[in-house]
C-alpha cells in the first residue's frame, strides 16, 4: 500500500463534503457533509502517522480527538438547528436572514 | 498502486464503496438515505483504519460515530421534519459554482500527494499497540486531552442549555 493512495481517496471525500456543504440547504445535511470532511482528515491523520511511524503514536491520538472534537459538534450543531427550528419553522439555512441588512 | 497485492483489492473495493456512498450522501433526494449511507463511508473509514494497523481508533470510529452521532442525525432529521423524498428544495437551484470548487480542490489535493509522496510505502511498519496510544495520551498528549475533555463538558451543557425549553416562556 502507497501513502498517496490513502490521500488521494481521502481528498475525493474531502471534496464531496465541500460539495455537499455547498450544494445543501438544509442545516442538518451540511452537517452530515461537514463529518463526511472530518472522516477524511481521520483518513489523513492515520495514513500519516504509519508513514511517519512515530514513537508517540501521534497520528492515531489525533484522530482520537478529532471524532470527540466531531461529537461535540454534532451535538452543539443540532441543538442549534433545533432552536432555529422552533423559532422560525424551518432549517433551511439561506431563510436565517435575520442578522443581514 | 500494485493489484498483485491482497490488500490493495481490499483498499479498492472499500475506497470504491465509501466514494460512491458519500455521492449518496451529497446527493440525495431523501435524507435517510443520506444519512445512513453516511453510516457506509464512515464504516469504510473504520475498515481502512483496521488496514492499517489501527484497531483502537477504528473501534472508537463505530462506537461513536456509528453508534451515537448517526442517532443523533436521525433524531435531527425526524424532529426538524426535513422534506423526506419530496422536490429539489434540498439543494440550491445551480450546482456547477459548488461542482467547480469541489474539483478543483480534489485535483489540488490529490495533485499533491501525488507529486510529493508518489510511491512512498507505508508497509513494513511495525502497528502501533493500543497500550501504546494510552500511555502517548496519558504522557506526551495529557494537555490536549484535557483540553479536548473540556470542550466536550462545555458543548454537553451548552447544548442541554440551548435545546431546552424557557421556563417563563
Amino acid at each position: 500500500m502507497t501513502l498517496a493512495q490513502f490521500l488521494v481517496l481521502s481528498a475525493a471525500l474531502f471534496s464531496i463534503g465541500i460539495y455537499g456543504v455547498l450544494i445543501r440547504r438544509n442545516a442538518v445535511l451540511v452537517l452530515l457533509s461537514v463529518e463526511l470532511m472530518l472522516a477524511a482528515v481521520n483518513i489523513n491523520f492515520v495514513a500519516f502517522g504509519r508513514y511517519f511511524a512515530d514513537s508517540t503514536a501521534g497520528g492515531q491520538v489525533f484522530a482520537l480527538f478529532v471524532v470527540t472534537v466531531a461529537a461535540a459538534e454534532v451535538g452543539i450543531g443540532l441543538a442549534i438547528v433545533l432552536l432555529i427550528f422552533r423559532n422560525r419553522a424551518s432549517a433551511n439555512i439561506d431563510e436565517l436572514d435575520v442578522l443581514k441588512w | 498502486m500494485d493489484l498483485g497485492v491482497a490488500q490493495n483489492w481490499f483498499f479498492l473495493v472499500i475506497g470504491l464503496v465509501m466514494v460512491a456512498a458519500s455521492l449518496v450522501v451529497v446527493t440525495s433526494r431523501n435524507v435517510m438515505h443520506a444519512a445512513l449511507m453516511l453510516v457506509a463511508t464512515l464504516g469504510g473509514s473504520a475498515a481502512l483504519f483496521v488496514l492499517l494497523g489501527a484497531e483502537f481508533v477504528a473501534g472508537v470510529v463505530v462506537l461513536v460515530y456509528i453508534g451515537a452521532v448517526i442517532v443523533l442525525f436521525l433524531f435531527g432529521v425526524m424532529i426538524t421534519r426535513v422534506e423526506i423524498g419530496r422536490g429539489s428544495s434540498l439543494d440550491h437551484a445551480n450546482p456547477w459554482p459548488a461542482a467547480a470548487i469541489a474539483i478543483a480542490t480534489f485535483a489540488v489535493l490529490a495533485g499533491s500527494a501525488v507529486a510529493f509522496f508518489g510511491d512512498a510505502e507505508v508497509d513494513g511498519v511495525a502497528a502501533v499497540r493500543t497500550s501504546d496510544i494510552g500511555t502517548s495520551i496519558f504522557d506526551r498528549f495529557v494537555v490536549p486531552f484535557e483540553v479536548v475533555s473540556f470542550v466536550l463538558l462545555a458543548a454537553l451543557i451548552g447544548s442541554i442549555v440551548l435545546a431546552r425549553k424557557d421556563p417563563e416562556s
